[in-house]
């Protein structure tokens, strides 16, 4: 077999750009040897093969994954594509490859080097989406529910059903500054979309005297003879205190940790 | 007297109440606001590491009674305060708005007497699941002695009830909650089973049947303020789990808080966190590892040896069991190799299908060998290194070390193990 010609895959960071990436490689019979953005600035050895995202195409691959293989394996894909691992596009297409060739079972091969990788990032993602569902501080801005986080994995889109379901009658802002997107929700209707920046009004007498009550609550809860800051911070890493109210001195809203960036 | 300084109060006087957990049953919002995830989620750590899940508060902290172990006792000076019914239900629903907890954990002390302390309880959850449409998880404490119909009642607004035994044995409880008695405890646990059980089948035959804490019951007690060994406590917990078919019982290590002379002397005494942790870790081998209380300790060995995991100690008092060889092995005896969890042991079985695995193998499917290479063979393969190790050698090797010791450093190491080894 002769060996396929290898291109630097451009496309517009979407996951319907992916799926049409991985839709035209095999029309084509030719490997990507990598993915880059259309406005990434660097040069590559390869060719370049720019791909315009078509959604009829991400579809029949989209849908093909579960077909095909199993359900199982297009759900890794599609939360495979929110993790931050390196190089995530690149892993993700060889595991597409192998998951074609292997069947349903390739989720289990967890010692192979095209398997366990992507398994590990979600497990990453996964986890990080979970401690979210705890960690997430809401601050009532004038009826809406208003929250920031800065996660390491696009967890938003799994986030999502949670904060919806949980609070169905509220209107809702959840901000991930790493990746400039928001979940918004009001009833019946939810959007994700990306947005620069968000800035907050001063928080209400009402507000304040929730969180005040609230860090209240935490410092009296601690057992003072059990300290155990390691403890804590194994179950609650640093990274996530910046935008929890109880970590919060007075007057400082959750988002003012913004200006500090 | 102003919220936040009730709160103060009534978060001060439930801290020592461990269980804040908010697992076991899964709830989709419904319209209102909330709902339950059946794993339960943690909102934050607490400075002593614990998770906090529940808004964890007393209804009031004035008690009638005076069991001597208890920072509420009528004898005990502290400042007391109540909640009404309508104050603490809009702090939930606030906390709540703002995902700082995942519901509400209400217990209280027992004012006047426990039929109106119960009824107050009622009023707050009635107020909350039918005036504010509240779908998050709610965990009441029973009043031991109330009138099994309030009981009842209150099981019908919460996802999880439960009763504390409080001490490992009915001597002591005698002797330090003179108030209360075995069966004014036992009573309500037995309710709440038979109450479980019959709303699950009314629930098979019809969907909208009312739910009696379809969460389960968990019950709690204090370890280390009286002499019960850790074989009679471990057999205490193993026959609440298969009589009253509880989902959690948990351990508190006795904080001093009395100068009783019932009581362990308030100088110098450090409460048994490590042992409290040991009793967790056994408990865990009794709920998913398929161990019997009598396999873990024995009139001999009445203790756990606090250097030592149990599921170690087990295994250096079993070594005709190992090695276990990784590829033919079944779960349950996976489940007995020290280091090996029930995730470890699930990937073994997947990934094997795929073809033998090796130490190499297993490291890629994460499982933590730091334990477990001396008791696994891989095709008939020991680890590198872990082959014929003395047991002595392997003592050291498995030994946590003591807080401000080495593993090395105590005296008698030997006489723990039995001349079999
Ligand atoms: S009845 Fe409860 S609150 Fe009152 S003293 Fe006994 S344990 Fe404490």
């Amino acid at each position: 077999m002769s060996q396929p010609v290898q291109f630097l895959y451009l496309y517009d960071g979407s996951f319907a750009g992916f799926l049409t990436c991985v839709f035209e490689s095999y029309a084509r019979a030719e490997e990507p040897a990598c993915f880059s953005l259309f406005d990434d600035p660097r040069t590559a050895l390869w060719p370049e093969r720019a791909v315009e995202t078509d959604r009829e195409k991400a579809e029949r691959v989209y849908r093909s994954l579960s077909r095909r293989i199993s359900p199982e394996v297009q759900r890794w894909v599609r939360h495979g594509f929110l993790t931050c691992a390196p190089e995530k596009e690149r892993r993700l297409y060889d595991f597409i490859r192998l998951a074609y060739r292997a069947g349903p079972a390739v989720i289990r091969d967890l010692t192979d080097p095209r398997v366990a990788p992507l398994h590990t990032a979600l497990l990453h993602l996964w986890k990080e989406a979970h401690l979210f569902q705890g960690f997430v501080r809401f601050s009532d801005q004038g009826g809406i529910l208003c929250g920031q986080i800065s996660p390491k994995n696009r967890v938003l889109p799994l986030l999502r059903p949670h904060f919806c379901a949980r609070f169905p009658r509220e209107r809702l802002l959840l901000y991930d500054r790493t990746h400039r997107e928001a979940l918004l929700y009001q009833p019946r209707q939810w959007a994700i979309l990306p947005m620069e920046d968000l800035q907050l009004a001063d928080p209400s007498q009402e507000e304040l005297a929730y969180r005040q009550l609230w860090r209240r609550f935490y410092d009296t809860i601690a057992i003072r003879e059990r300290e155990n800051p390691r403890c804590r911070m194994t179950h609650m890493p640093k990274r996530y205190w910046d935008d929890m109210t109880e970590f919060q001195t007075d007057g400082a809203a959750p988002g003012t940790a913004l200006a500090r960036t | 007297m102003e919220l936040l300084d009730k709160l103060t109060i009534l978060a001060d006087a439930a801290k020592y109440d461990a269980a804040c957990t908010s697992s076991g049953v899964g709830r989709a919002g419904r319209g209102g606001m909330g709902s339950a995830l059946p794993a339960g989620c943690c909102h934050s750590f607490s400075a002593d590491g614990r998770c906090i899940s529940l808004l964890k508060v007393l209804m009031t902290n004035r008690c009638r009674y005076d069991c001597a172990y208890c920072v509420n006792r009528r004898s005990n000076d502290v400042p007391r305060a109540a909640f009404t019914p309508r104050e603490l239900c809009e702090l939930t629903m606030g906390f709540y708005r703002r995902n700082y907890i995942e519901g509400l954990f209400l217990s209280s002390a027992v004012l006047r007497d426990p039929d109106y302390t119960t009824e107050q309880m009622i009023a707050v959850l009635t107020l909350l699941r039918e005036g504010c449409g509240f779908g998050g998880y709610i965990h009441a404490k029973a009043i031991p002695g109330a009138d099994p119909l309030l009981t009842h009642r209150l099981g019908l607004l919460c996802d999880r009830l439960s009763v504390n035994i409080e001490l490992p044995s009915q001597r002591s409880l005698a002797l330090l909650a003179p108030d209360k008695t075995r069966a004014s405890i036992l009573g309500p646990m037995e309710q709440i089973r038979d109450g479980v059980a019959r709303s699950r089948q009314e629930l098979v035959r019809y969907r909208h049947a009312p739910r009696f804490a379809p969460a389960g019951q968990s019950t709690q007690m204090i370890v280390g303020a009286t002499p019960e060994t850790d074989l009679q406590i471990l057999r205490l917990s193993q026959g609440l789990y298969r009589r009253y078919q509880l989902k959690r019982v948990f351990y508190s290590a006795y904080m001093p808080v009395s100068d009783s002379n019932l009581l362990p002397a308030r100088q110098g005494f450090r409460p048994p966190l490590l042992r409290e942790h040991r009793l967790y870790q056994a408990d865990w081998l009794l709920r998913f590892y398929h161990f019997d209380a009598g396999e873990l300790l024995d009139e001999d060995h009445p203790h756990f040896d606090p250097r030592l995991d149990p599921k170690c100690g087990w295994a250096l008092r079993h070594p005709e069991f190992f090695p276990v060889e990784v590829n033919r092995a079944d779960y349950e005896a996976l489940l007995r190799v020290p280091g090996l969890g029930v995730t470890s042991a699930r990937r073994i079985l997947a990934a094997r299908r795929a073809g033998p695995l090796t130490f190499e193998g297993l490291k890629t499917l994460g499982v933590v060998l730091k334990r477990a290479r001396y008791f696994l063979t891989c095709s008939g393969r020991c680890a590198p290194g872990a082959a014929r190790l003395r047991p002595e050698d392997l003592f050291f090797r498995l030994a946590d070390p003591l807080p401000g010791q080495s593993a090395g450093a105590l005296p008698g190491q030997l006489s723990l193990f039995p001349p079999a080894i």
